[in-house]
């Protein structure tokens, strides 16, 4: 009963947080000096064009009016058209978002199955080899730029090793549409296809390293802070007073709450991620969202731009929402205390 | 942080600048990070005397010396177009410092103003600027202020304001935290028995607590800040050619991979140094202060 309503009050406030998050996209795309249609066009465009452009965008309408037909759109899915590509947005994103739903997920995971494992064993080594190869990792990828890290490992892999494909998401001329799910990963192996499913790994190492290099630092980093203040508690020492094997009191009692720092940074670390896949994507040529989002920045393809951030946003409204409960399902304080 | 205050009562007091500078000293990770902040801050001031051709900062060209790799005479090399990539690095940094300065400047006062208020007040004031906090930290940071700045028109000032209307809600936060934990404590309560007046009170006895996490924050931050600026530039949505930057640097570098590599790797290899200083600086801060929770 009390996990019922902690969900409850955790989904709520996310709903609050997406109306907020439209609130202030609709600021951005209407309360900037000069007019939307005229910036989308640019300056060669003539006053009719200016003035067609208004007219299906609806800005002669009342800002509270078209306010109500944005959120009303975004109800039903609508986000519009891009000027970019003559089709819905809602369509564009959902083509390229799989792939950034895959580059993203994947880069997760691995940042906690190798961030979380680093931090306890740079916490049971402390101050020695491991621990300072720890530290020294998570401190110069949290302040190499990602861009300068993929560019790197461009060079590394694709132009002195050649050994990993350094563009795409599949060889050229590879013949499999990814119909299913969106996801390589998961439609090759629904269809059967392990040679598919070969290179989809090969070609999601680099960018995936890129990615997660910044997050696995600053994972393993917590945790092994989390591990070595949880060592110091009370109930650890009883626990090695009362003579309870070292493995025990490690896996059993010190792990579990020593998690709960790692996931919270998850939470916020996934911000700086999906800001970071417009880089990643750009750079590794990966047909994803983030690619689609610079392109239609750049262009000032206000629908697209409005678009990319709002599903961004959800996106990450709704990992955090996911992250939050499972903070919840571990530590039991965090259900009674209410949010983080 | 409570504990520290204690053991700094009176009869130490004369010796307690003495023993954080010592414990600063022999901190290697604040003494390295300020060290690489100062070489930065040195640079910038003075790069018009230290680069060895501060004329190719502008749409200077000379085609016959493009694509030199480094050498004496041209410590990182030369670009496509033959300017001297050392000096445009050195005014590269100028401009990341600024904007980083310019940033903190805006965003660390107004956000900690309003965490001040939002903790010591509480009710309403606190429910509107905890919750509005909250909602823009809800919201993917470096998409945001791409989108800020695609929709303005990209420049230096643009980014400055994009990156300064995020920014706040981080100080925002750590503030109001802290203050909440002040607000409470007996001094405070003596001091508005005794009619001390609310400006007094906020930031006489609440602000001072705050100092140390604020150091911490605020160092860490400066890395953070020239890392997105230069991450907008790179993706074309900051400052505009010729104004030397290393993040424009780095992405027009990178169309002459992996032949001419020091005309992308070296001014990325700048943003990592100066960021890298801020970062070890703030690191070594917070280990002197022994404040925890400030990321």
């Amino acid at each position: 009963m009390e996990f019922a309503s902690f969900l409850l009050k955790r989904a709520l406030w996310s709903l609050l947080v997406l109306f907020g998050l439209s609130i202030i996209i609709f600021a951005i795309a209407r309360g900037i000096p000069g007019d939307p249609a005229r910036i989308s066009l640019g300056p060669a465009a003539t006053p009719e064009q200016v003035q067609l452009l208004r007219d299906r965008l609806g800005l002669d309408r009342p800002l509270i009016e078209q306010f109500g037909l944005f959120v009303g759109g975004l109800m039903q899915g609508d986000l519009g058209r891009s000027l970019l590509t003559e089709r819905s947005v809602t369509a564009d994103i959902r083509d390229t978002f799989a792939a950034t739903f895959e580059l993203v997920l994947v880069t997760i995971t691995v940042a906690l199955v190798c961030g979380a494992p680093m931090g306890v064993a740079a916490a049971t080594w402390r101050n020695r080899w491991p621990d300072h190869v720890v530290q020294f990792v998570s401190i110069f990828s949290a302040v190499t730029p990602t861009f300068l890290k993929a560019l790197l490992l461009q060079i590394l892999a694709g132009y002195v090793l050649h050994i990993l494909p350094t563009t795409g998401r599949l060889p050229a001329g590879m013949d499999f549409s990814a119909d299913l799910t969106g996801m390589l990963l998961i439609d090759s192996v629904l269809r059967g296809r392990p040679d598919v499913f070969f290179e989809a790994i090969r070609h999601l190492l680099l960018p995936v390293i890129a990615l997660s290099l910044a997050s696995m630092g600053q994972i393993a980093r917590i945790t092994r802070a989390s591990m070595i203040d949880v060592a110091g508690q009370d109930y650890i020492e009883a626990n090695r007073a009362f003579g309870v094997p070292e493995h025990v009191r490690v896996f059993k009692y010190a792990l579990r709450p020593s998690f709960v720092p790692p996931l919270t940074i998850l939470g916020l670390q996934f911000s700086a991620l999906i800001g970071n896949a417009f880089v990643v994507e750009l750079i590794f040529a990966w047909p994803g969202m983030a690619a689609y989002g610079v392109r239609a920045i750049l262009q000032k393809d206000l629908n697209a731009v409005m678009g990319v951030v709002m599903v961004s946003g959800v996106f990450f409204v709704i990992v955090n929402l996911v992250i939050d409960i499972l903070v919840g399902y571990v530590d039991p304080r965090v259900r009674i205390r209410g949010r983080r | 942080m409570a504990h520290l205050s204690e053991l700094a009562a009176e009869p130490q007091r004369l010796s307690n600048a003495y023993q954080n500078w010592y414990r600063f000293s022999r901190n290697p990770s604040a003494v390295i990070g300020t060290a690489i902040v100062i070489i930065c801050i040195l640079t910038a001031i003075f790069a018009p005397l230290i680069t060895p051709y501060p004329e190719h900062v502008g749409a200077v060209v000379n085609f016959r010396e493009r694509h030199l790799p480094p050498s004496a005479d041209y410590w990182f090399g030369t670009d496509n177009v033959g300017r001297d990539i050392f000096t445009r690095v050195v005014f590269g940094m100028r401009i990341s410092l600024l904007l980083a300065l310019v940033v903190l400047a805006t965003a660390v006062p107004v956000g900690t103003v309003l965490g001040l208020l939002a903790g010591y007040y509480g009710g309403w004031v606190e429910i509107v600027i905890m919750r509005f906090t909250d909602i823009a930290l809800a919201i993917p940071g470096l998409v945001m202020v791409m989108a800020v700045a695609a929709v303005l028109s990209p420049d230096l000032l643009t980014s400055m304001i994009a990156i300064a209307a995020l920014w706040w809600t981080w100080h925002a936060r750590l503030i109001y935290s802290i203050t909440r934990q002040t607000r409470v404590q007996d001094y405070i309560e003596a001091a508005e028995t005794l009619g001390a007046s609310k400006f007094h009170i906020l930031f006489r006895e609440i602000l001072p607590n705050c100092v140390s996490a604020l150091a911490v924050k605020t160092s860490l931050d400066a890395g953070f800040v020239i890392l997105i600026g230069s991450t907008l530039s790179f993706l074309g949505l900051g400052i505009q050619p010729p104004t030397p930057d290393l993040g424009t640097m780095v992405a027009s570098g990178a169309a002459f991979l992996p032949s001419y590599w020091w005309e992308s790797v070296l001014p990325g290899c700048a943003i990592l140094f100066v960021s890298l200083g801020f970062n070890l600086l703030g690191d070594g801060l917070r280990d002197m202060f022994d404040v925890e929770d400030v990321r």
